[in-house]
């Protein structure tokens, strides 16, 4: 049941993987959207009018309502249109799913992108937990067949879903090794069913204006900043 | 109806108190297993093998960790006394103060706790940013929640509980009274509610436990 596409607008930025969480929800759904991009480096007057609190994309508007985060802006998706329901129906499956995506969040991506824009010490320690905590997600991928979500894509694959195609960009980058397929055939193998599928693969950004953008935004990061990066 | 709810916890946690309260305000009958964290019980480290924290909610023998994902499995769970709002707009609004306080609010306070010299005064700056942003989310509103404390009151209410102990350990003024004078209600407030009162952990402990924890992360460095 799709929505007309003027009722529902996206701010974005075109290398944010958080953004793409919020196109794939809605492209899950079978919801029409305008997308609006967003130079998060000179923000738009409209950005810090729809979120003045944490001026950053993703922003959805919906009727003219704003939502912002896009964990947030997922669970909302969710409750507004019923189709394909993105997490579980059940408390304690849905409990599982924000539980994993939480951990991936923290454990996985934020290390791995402090990894990227450190070096020497630091970035050796971000890597350890980076790659300690793909062992233990790699134990949830050994369980699943398909998607985290089951037959369909669902919340924890939405969320997770950077690690099939912003990962080995930034590993690329980085000159580091964190998702080894030897390592690690479960998770490398859903990560790739998961770019492969249909409404995913057509919303990826361009992979070599990727590199040059994390090379370029790595570099500025690692020369100003000391200690933890919070993305 | 049978059902079996225990929480695993320590006497000050203030992750473990979110899960208190929301039982609490639910009326649901639990079983509280405290935890020494110097020494984790066999228990508490079947539930929670990968971060071994407190709190942990056992349902029926299913374990659940993270007080944030906890509170949203009561809430999906006992649909009584909601703690969220109805409208999917103002749910998601409520979320949005939920992740601001865990972003934002907390590690600026927390490192205003650990840090030293620069790093602690950005650290306080930080935090004085955050509440000036809470402050005008407050404004029309006694609760975050609006006329019943909710999710985000439970969230944040670590704040009514610790930042005038931890004003006095650092000697240190994070929310004063003129600066801020929603919060400030908010917390007066938040704390008086009989609820949120009748678990508030010992001030005097609470004193000790953080110049402790300050002393000892002040030596490592």
């Amino acid at each position: 049941m799709a929505s007309s596409s003027e009722k529902v607008k996206v701010l974005g930025f075109w290398v944010s993987p958080f953004v793409r969480r919020v196109e794939w929800a809605l492209k899950l759904k079978g919801v029409d959207y305008e997308y609006i991009e967003e130079d998060i480096f000179n923000k738009s007057s409209l950005l810090l009018k729809l979120n003045p609190v944490r001026q950053k994309v993703p922003v959805l508007v919906h009727d003219l309502k704003v939502v912002a985060e896009s964990y947030v802006i997922l669970e909302y998706i969710d409750e507004i249109w019923k189709q394909n329901s993105l997490l579980p129906l059940d408390p304690y499956q849905r409990a599982m799913a924000r539980f994993w995506a939480k951990f991936a969040e923290e454990k996985v991506f934020e290390t791995a992108w402090n990894a990227l824009c450190s070096g020497g010490e630091e970035k050796e320690k971000a890597l350890k937990i980076a790659i300690e905590s793909l062992e233990i997600l790699e134990g949830e991928a050994k369980k699943i067949q398909n998607f985290f979500g089951g037959d369909r894509i669902g919340y924890l694959d939405i969320a997770m879903g950077w690690i099939g195609y912003w990962l080995p960009v930034w590993e690329q980058v980085g000159c580091m090794s964190i998702l080894d397929p030897l390592k690690f055939p479960a998770t490398s193998a859903w990560a790739k069913r998961f770019i492969s599928h249909p409404l995913i693969k057509h919303n990826l950004p361009p992979r070599e204006e990727m590199l040059v953008y994390f090379d370029k935004r790595s570099k500025e990061l690692s020369s100003i900043s000391q200690g933890w990066i919070k993305v | 109806m049978g059902e079996e709810v225990k929480v695993f916890r320590t006497w000050s946690s203030p992750f473990a108190l979110r899960v208190v309260w929301a039982l609490d305000l639910k009326g649901i009958k639990y079983e509280t297993i405290y935890e020494d964290l110097s020494n984790k019980s066999p228990l508490l480290l079947q539930y929670n093998p990968i971060h071994k924290k407190v709190p942990v909610l056992l349902h029926n023998s299913k374990p659940i960790a993270e007080s944030l994902v906890i509170l949203e499995y009561i809430e999906d769970t006992w649909k009584h006394r909601p703690l969220l709002p109805q409208d999917p707009h103002q749910r998601a609004n409520a979320r949005f103060w939920i992740k601001f306080g865990e972003d934002k609010v907390f590690p600026a306070v927390r490192d205003s706790l650990l840090k030293q010299g620069k790093e602690q005064e950005e650290a306080h700056e930080a935090a004085l940013e955050s509440f000036k942003l809470l402050e005008e989310e407050l404004k029309g509103k006694k609760l975050f929640g609006g006329e019943e404390i909710g999710m985000v009151d439970i969230a944040l209410g670590w704040l009514a509980n610790l930042v005038s102990v931890l004003e006095e350990v650092l000697v240190l003024k994070f929310i004063d009274e003129h600066k801020f004078p929603l919060l400030s209600a908010w917390m007066r407030l938040f704390a008086d509610i009989p609820v949120i009162k009748q678990s508030w952990p010992p001030r005097d402990k609470l004193v000790t436990k953080y110049i402790a924890i300050r002393e000892a992360r002040l030596a490592t460095n």
